[in-house]
């Protein structure tokens, strides 16, 4: 809570206030490089886990089924690594480039986590190479172990910048003392609230996203009638692993949601549209928030909801938009209010099939027979997507007016700069670029046929 | 411990100038290849010695990054927000570089190839530019402290910058052309050995020109990095830098390929001490001072802490990736570039065991 103290305060930041007129260029600028970047780190937590197993597969049965696949999936792997190192790297340039107040008063304190990130990024890079160029060349269980620490660097990576971002939500590890930042606790700032719910939450997004995008994939072969031992082995795993993770995930979202409620109450408010700090408060499905009314119109209502989502409670109170004056509430509630729909709404579809998976396979021991199975299982890695980047947008929105909450606006962290408009369209047209052209070269790999695999013909 | 930490992005620096900086290089190389069939055997040889190592070899650039903002936040926002637009264009050309490479390696047709090739050695010259001019605003005492409060153009198209600018690309080459030679003789290619020897005479020779020729710019420009550069520190270390230059040209001559690896790398080092020793105490000349910019002790430790422990993981990783590629245990087959499209197999595939 002590973060709400400072709110009024005159904090301006190391480099002065800034007078930008394109912030919500720099904002968008910088959303739209995470949104490209953040399902490559979701390959980079989990794909390489998958790609391992599929390759110790194939060392326990000695099948060139599993063979193949493991390394028609290591060349994937590779090639979105360095699309996501060359995003990644963006990111770090964009953070003084368009946020040099935030980068000038506080880089000194959620730094560290950054070098960290660094270095797991750093030996990342090594042995994803060592393990993609070294395919025949190394002895077979050299090869396996060299993929460990691309398994462990992927995680510890994604994790240190996870807790910057928690931190920024949760800013702890400095005092704010006349305007100024001192006793700097760099390691406490580390070891933020935020940062355990949003690791559990990420991580398993990035097996739900890499397993159902991967197995999706192959679930489009097999309903095209496709039954080859490849095909089956390449959709099974990476399905099970998402179907597995999909139920867990709702779980994670309540205890996120709750951290939420506890740590930033005006963000909850803004999930739901809640205007008035209420008692056995609802929770309205689809509709709008209409600012001048302050009501959430043409959604359905269900009551007590809210409450029970928030503190498992339906008689609890929810504080809602007005316990903070109008210029210290997310802007766009709406924007908020449509992503978080849209991310529990894919969520709870995609527990769904999870569990139908499961309870096909618990029951009877085999893979669905129903074609409407597959059918989604080949949209639900296009929708985990979309709810990835939907949960990104309502908690970074409802983070909103603060880059560190409580304390720093995102106003007063901008640059002084110009060209922000034309930075961005730049940008746009790259990225789509980028976007169009790594898709098309991933139909291209996946044309190959499985044989190219096999040793003797290295692509 | 403010000096530690500047010592460690020195180090960074350097480790980017001569890594990093050589692959930057193999795109210049690669963009005056000439055409398909002229060019294929470079360009061949540019893929395959690259590929296993660019991406670890950038690494060293978010890392100096993040120990900057780390260790010297106030530097950071300042310089970031003054120099935005070369280094946007620089973190640009980063993407459109290293998608563009990666893509070519799996290029499958010459069109396909020539298209992504164009793109990766265009950038590949303009992110040493960018990086480079940078550079020339700092040094040249073109960046004050605040929030985008130096001028937008001037601190980056100046003569200190084009001169930095420049010689960043050049000694890119001259270090990529240098260990491109020394690679082709590790993998038993003889052919090969002589173009990258021949580019490497020449660029350096233009390198140490242009570095020559830049003094008189400097004293113009930047008299104070100018003073500095040429007594006391500055001095040893930019006279130790031209006798490993002219050391490093003499060894490409008698065709000591491997020790060339390591002068070179050695100049650029010098170089990179030199320009501390002559802007000291200043991290931005006549701005902020390198006390003044420092980040509060409770970081400055943690972060040396964090370095130590993740060196005693990186070194022996980068050891082991840098013993199997010059092992040869992780090269791929030598083929010149245009050739793996002439003789198409039915799926379209290149196959091996024809070089």
């Amino acid at each position: 809570m002590s973060p709400l103290l400072f709110a009024a305060s005159d904090f301006v930041g190391r480099l002065g206030q800034p007078n930008q007129e394109h912030l919500l260029w720099a904002r968008e600028l910088q959303a739209m490089s995470l949104a490209v970047h953040i399902p490559l780190v979701c390959f980079g937590i989990s794909f390489p886990a998958m790609v391992l197993f599929m390759e110790g597969m194939f060392l326990r049965t000695g099948d060139e089924t599993y063979r193949a696949l493991a390394k028609r999936w290591s060349k994937v792997m590779l090639m979105l690594f360095a699309v996501g190192v060359v995003t990644g790297t963006i990111l770090s340039f964009e953070f003084g480039l368009l946020w040099p107040n935030f980068m000038g008063t506080f880089g000194d304190v959620f730094g560290l986590a950054f070098l960290l990130e660094g270095f797991s990024f750093f030996i990342e890079a090594i042995f994803i190479a060592i393990y993609v160029y070294g395919w025949d060349r190394l002895p077979r269980r050299t090869h396996l172990l060299v993929g460990v620490p691309i398994i462990i660097t992927g995680v510890t990576g994604s994790l240190m910048v996870l807790t910057v971002n928690g931190w920024m939500n949760d800013p702890v590890g400095f005092d704010v003392v006349n305007n100024k930042v001192t006793n700097i606790r760099p390691w406490e700032a580390l070891f933020n609230n935020f940062f355990w719910h949003e690791l559990a939450h990420m991580y398993f997004a990035g097996y739900m996203v890499t397993g159902f995008i991967v197995g999706g994939v192959y679930a489009f072969s097999y309903l095209k009638g496709d039954r080859s031992r490849y095909v089956r082995a390449g959709m099974i795993v990476p399905l099970t692993i998402a179907c597995l993770a999909a139920p867990v995930q709702v779980i994670i979202g309540d205890w996120a949601g709750r951290e939420v409620t506890s740590h930033q109450p005006v963000k909850l408010a803004a999930f739901e549209g809640l205007p008035k700090t209420t008692k056995g408060a609802p929770f309205h499905i689809l509709g709008w928030y209409d600012k001048n009314t302050q009501t959430v119109k043409g959604a359905i209502e269900i009551p007590d909801l809210l409450s029970v989502l928030a503190k498992h409670n339906p008689n609890a109170t929810v504080q809602g938009l007005d316990s903070v004056p109008a210029n210290d509430r997310p802007g766009p509630i709406n924007t908020v209010r449509f992503a978080f729909q849209t991310m529990i709404g894919i969520g709870s579809l995609l527990m769904v099939v999870g569990l139908f998976y499961a309870v096909v396979w618990w029951r009877k021991r085999r893979l669905p027979r129903t074609k409407w199975f597959y059918r989604v299982a080949v949209i639900a890695g296009p929708l985990s997507v979309v709810a990835l980047i939907a949960g990104w947008i309502t908690t970074e929105v409802g983070r909103q007016p603060y880059i560190v909450y409580g304390i720093m606006r995102v106003e007063d962290a901008v640059t002084n700069a110009g060209g922000l408009p034309i930075a961005f369209g730049v940008a746009v047209v790259v990225y789509l670029t980028l976007i169009a052209t790594v898709a098309w070269l991933l139909r291209r790999l996946a044309s190959n046929p499985p044989q190219v695999e096999t040793p003797g013909e290295v692509a | 411990m403010a000096e530690t930490c500047l010592i460690l992005v020195m180090i960074g620096l350097t480790a980017y100038a001569v890594l990093g900086g050589a692959d930057l290089g193999a795109g210049f190389w690669d963009l005056t290849a000439g055409g398909d069939r002229r060019g294929g055997r470079v360009r061949g040889m540019i893929q395959r010695s690259m590929s296993p190592v660019w991406e670890a070899n950038h690494v060293w650039l978010i890392f100096i990054l993040v120990v900057l903002w780390t260790a010297f936040p106030v530097f950071f926002g300042s310089m970031m927000s003054t120099l935005y637009i070369p280094l946007f264009l620089g973190a640009l050309g980063i993407i459109l570089r290293g998608t563009a490479f990666a893509l070519r390696g799996q290029a499958a047709t010459m069109r396909e190839a020539r298209g992504f090739g164009a793109v990766f050695a265009a950038s590949s010259v303009l992110v040493p530019f960018c990086f480079g001019a940078a550079l020339g605003g700092i040094v040249s005492a073109r960046v004050p402290v605040g929030n985008a409060a130096g001028a937008p153009f001037d601190s980056w198209l100046n003569p200190t910058s084009i001169l930095i600018g420049v010689l960043a690309v050049v000694s890119g080459a001259y270090l990529s052309a240098v260990y491109l030679a020394a690679d082709a003789v590790r993998s038993d290619l003889p052919e090969l050995v002589d173009p990258f020897r021949h580019r490497a005479l020449g660029a350096g020779v233009v390198a140490g020109a242009i570095a020559i020729g830049g003094l008189a710019i400097l004293h113009s420009d930047a008299r104070s990095i100018y003073d500095g550069l040429t007594s006391g520190g500055g001095l040893a270390c930019v006279l130790a830098s031209g006798v490993l230059g002219v050391a490093t040209l003499a060894l490409v001559w008698r065709r000591h390929l491997v020790w060339a690896r390591w002068t070179s790398a050695a100049a650029v080092a010098c170089i990179v001490a030199g320009w501390a020793f002559a802007q000291s105490p200043d991290l931005l000349p006549r701005a902020l001072t390198l006390d003044e910019a420092a980040a509060a002790n409770t970081t400055l430790t943690a972060l040396l802490i964090a370095i130590g422990v993740g060196a005693l993981v990186l070194v022996p990783s980068l050891a082991y990736l840098y013993r199997l590629v010059l092992s040869g245990t992780l090269d791929q087959e030598y083929e010149p570039l245009d050739q793996r499209f002439r003789p198409l197999s039915a799926d379209d595939h290149p196959t091996t065991g024809t070089s």
